[in-house]
């Protein structure tokens, strides 16, 4: 497998030298000819123009036809037009929004999202693990109890120039700490369905991977997500897509990256450390039914990642794992609204299914036996989940988490070292989860929420959590992908 | 793997060397512009329409199939004025297509043509769903929609710039067919002047300004916010000193507080296409104001 890699870098290249060789062949030819024409074109159509409201005028109208754009400045588009020949000719409308003219005029869009919730948790929140896989320090298990202040996301966006899109999303946790979620930039100018994206960002990888915090269904990731991603996988480095020029929706993805992020690590190496292929298809059955599938694929390498554990005394050690992690997964979602109509009804379903293998190295104890054996692991997961919107700005939702740690080979098990209880998060298990919410969304930009859990995700007993949640939004009016 | 990556090739390779398509594609976002267009543009266009009458434009998702849409358009045909701010965006910036990000000939707003009524002096969102920009529901007044047509042929003969004299010709014939056409609603709807009326949203704006019908209230307390029962009491009680002939409801209205309404203040509930599409009788362009100024009338006798 590890042949793939080459390929994959070609892959990666060739997704971003066609656009390039396109538009530079035959660029001295073809582009007088095209001046050419343009000028022709340009020509026609101001006479057209003018011979338009000339008919308007004579017609004498009461119709206010607008100020065209000669006559007010171009507002505070977040685009400006790229340069024409006839700059005068009204040719573009500039982007809504902005508008106001001085110093703010360029202003980037500006939008807060404040989230906080109340969490009821049956069992101490310190002792939360996902049995069976290997901690990764992030966003995992559903927080502290009582009163919490949850990230408070700042986003700045605009456009850069007529290139370029520029995107910061920084978070600012309960602790005080920033953290940047994502910081990119985006091409605007490619043609033939390719889109560049650079920097720091989420993974195109599965369905909910993209989706920010706020725009989620429950109050956390599914369980898959927290044990694989630690929430969500970002990648620092670059993403190309693709999109094919059919009525069907088919997109290819790939991506490099750095591989800091679980289940990478910063390797201290040229090149590519991860690398991610995705593809998403998806269409519409009839007025009333949407859909999209797709399929990821992310290869990693870990370099001595540490993990906290116990030993079969209970002694705190520190291991680490050194190896490939090859992960691929599933995803799937429906969307059904009568005639297409989501204020009043909407049906949502969606699963993912991920499963990760990991071969090389796992190191017991650093920084005293320090044993080190061969490991191998093949570690699955899934989640499938309902949210149904039964009158406008009420929804419930209902979600199932199942988890497969699989017996991973220890070598120094296997060998007599170390008995297996010496490595007890990776303990076979099998956790699951049942989660039901309900939300009301006062309007587009508030949302409160009650979630419901019944968490099997420790190796003993249960944990049940019950969550209070609000997210608002304040600033510009966001998008959100499909 | 190294079999998909040689197909992911192979269909690329492909697709670099498609031959241009002869038609000009243009993504529609609103049924009404997406008529027009094909009003102007003939056998020439290729026009989809993103939105049916029976959706609220406001809340769209952004599906695949309007991006795959958007990635092959040479033409956008947007409301503009912040409409579709939930999802426009999302489609043009995952279309791979620089053609038509705004900033570019191959992005037209309809609202861009016309002047915008309402356009508030300050916004806060207290103040519910409000659009900085102004009402952007312009197409209910016919001269906008001749105003817009004017910028559309325009715009369909810079952008093909072989078959201009057949956008103009059409467009002329269009001018032409549409001046008589008002000349007519105008002279029909005569009666329709002063008139009192409810709506549910602020969408009947333009229809209301053109037609000279006087809007009494509206039944969203404020826009895009549903009313509460405590708020309906008092606009019957408002609406009791001054009784409105009619309540108009768009196709993709929900019913029941227009209805409620209704039984109350003795006023019937009159159902309007909106946009092509929302009767039977809206097939196009003339078709809908044909419909909706035969449906007031009706609510009149």
């Amino acid at each position: 497998m590890t042949s793939v890699r080459p390929f994959a870098a070609i892959f990666l290249f060739c997704f971003a030298a066609v656009p390039a060789m396109s538009h530079a062949a035959g660029a001295d030819v073809a582009a007088l000819r095209a001046e050419l024409e343009q000028l022709k074109s340009d020509y026609n159509t101001r006479v057209s123009a003018l011979e338009s409201r000339i008919a308007q005028l004579e017609s004498g109208q009461a119709a206010a036809p607008a100020a065209p754009a000669e006559a007010s400045p171009a507002p505070a588009a977040a685009a400006a037009p790229p340069p024409m020949p006839f700059p005068t000719t009204p040719t573009a409308e500039p982007a809504s929004g902005g508008g106001r003219g001085g110093a703010s005029a360029f202003n980037p869009a500006i939008s807060m999202i404040l989230a906080g919730n109340y969490a009821n948790l049956s069992r101490d929140p310190e002792t939360y693990r996902i049995a069976g896989f290997i901690p990764n320090g992030g966003d995992v298990g559903p927080g502290e109890r009582s009163f919490n202040l949850g990230e408070s996301e700042l986003t700045v966006a605009s456009n850069v120039d007529p290139y370029f899109f520029a995107n910061v999303t920084a978070s600012v946790t309960a602790d005080n700490e920033i953290e940047i979620e994502e910081a990119y930039f985006r091409t605007l100018a490619l043609r033939d369905g390719f889109t560049v994206k650079g920097g720091r960002f989420f993974s195109g990888l599965g369905y909910l991977n993209e989706i920010h915090a706020h725009a989620w269904d429950f109050v956390d990731q599914p369980l898959v997500y927290q044990a694989f991603f630690g929430s969500q996988l970002t990648q620092d480095g670059l993403q190309v897509k693709w999109l094919a020029p059919t009525d069907t929706f088919i997109e290819l993805g790939a991506e490099g990256g750095n591989g800091g992020a679980f289940p990478g690590t910063r390797r201290n190496r040229n090149g590519l450390n991860s690398t991610t292929l995705f593809t998403h298809v998806g269409g519409d059955v009839g007025d009333s039914t949407s859909w999209r599938m797709g399929a990821s694929w992310l290869h990693d390498h870990a370099d001595g990642r540490t993990y906290e554990d116990t030993d079969e005394l209970g002694v705190p050690v520190e291991n680490a794992f050194t190896g490939t992690s090859k992960t691929w997964g599933l995803d799937a979602i429906l969307k059904w609204a009568p005639h297409g109509d989501s204020t009043h009804r909407q049906l949502k379903l969606q699963a993912e299914y991920l499963q990760r293998t990991e071969d090389g190295e796992l190191a017991f104890d650093e920084s005293g036996a320090n044993l080190s054996g061969d490991y191998r692991s093949r570690q699955s997961g899934w989640y499938a989940q309902g949210v149904y919107l039964f009158q406008p700005r009420w929804r419930v939702g209902l979600r199932y988490d199942s988890m497969d740690s699989g017996t991973p080979h220890i070598g120094l098990v296997d060998s007599g070292t170390l008995p297996r209880s010496a490595f007890p998060a990776l303990l076979s298990a099998s956790p699951d989860r049942v989660t039901v919410m309900l939300d009301w969304s006062p309007s587009e930009f508030s949302r409160l929420r009650a979630q419901y859990a019944w968490d099997d995700a420790r190796l003993d007993q249960g944990d049940r959590q019950f969550l209070l949640q609000y997210i608002y939004g304040i600033g510009a009016h966001g998008a959100h992908k499909f | 793997m190294t079999r998909l990556i040689r197909s992911a090739l192979a269909l690329l390779l492909l697709a670099a060397t498609l031959p241009a398509h002869a038609a000009l594609k243009v993504l529609a976002t609103t049924p009404e512009w997406g008529a027009l267009t094909n009003e102007l543009g003939g056998d020439k266009v290729n026009v989809y329409i993103a939105t049916s009458a029976f959706q609220d434009v406001h809340r769209i998702d952004a599906k695949p199939s309007l991006v795959a849409r958007a990635r092959s358009a040479d033409l956008v045909v947007a409301t503009g004025a912040e409409l579709e701010i939930g999802w426009l965006p999302v489609l043009l910036q995952e279309s791979g297509n620089g053609k038509i990000q705004p900033g570019n000939p191959g992005y037209f707003e309809a609202a861009s043509q016309v002047k915008l009524l309402e356009v508030p002096s300050s916004v806060d969102r207290s103040m519910g769903d409000i659009h900085p920009l102004g009402n952007p529901h312009v197409h209910l007044d016919p001269h906008n929609v001749a105003a817009v047509a004017a910028g559309l042929t325009t715009r369909l003969a810079m952008l093909d710039s072989a078959n201009a004299a057949y956008y103009q010709s059409r467009g002329a014939d269009f001018q032409q067919r549409w001046r008589d056409a008002i000349a007519r609603w105008e002279s029909q709807a005569a009666p329709l002047k002063g008139v009192g009326i409810v709506v549910i949203h602020k969408d009947q704006v333009y229809l209301c300004h053109w037609l000279g019908l006087k809007e009494l209230a509206a039944i969203e307390p404020k826009p895009g916010v549903p009313p509460s029962a405590g708020y309906l009491g008092e606009l019957v009680t408002k609406l009791g000193a001054m009784p409105p002939r009619m309540i108009l409801r768009n196709a993709y209205n929900d019913s029941k507080a227009a209805d409620w309404l209704s039984e109350r203040v003795h006023a019937p509930v009159v159902l309007l296409p909106y946009t092509v599409g929302g009767t039977p009788e809206a097939k196009d362009l003339f078709g809908l104001f044909d419909d909706t100024v035969k449906r007031l009338l009706g609510a009149m006798k």
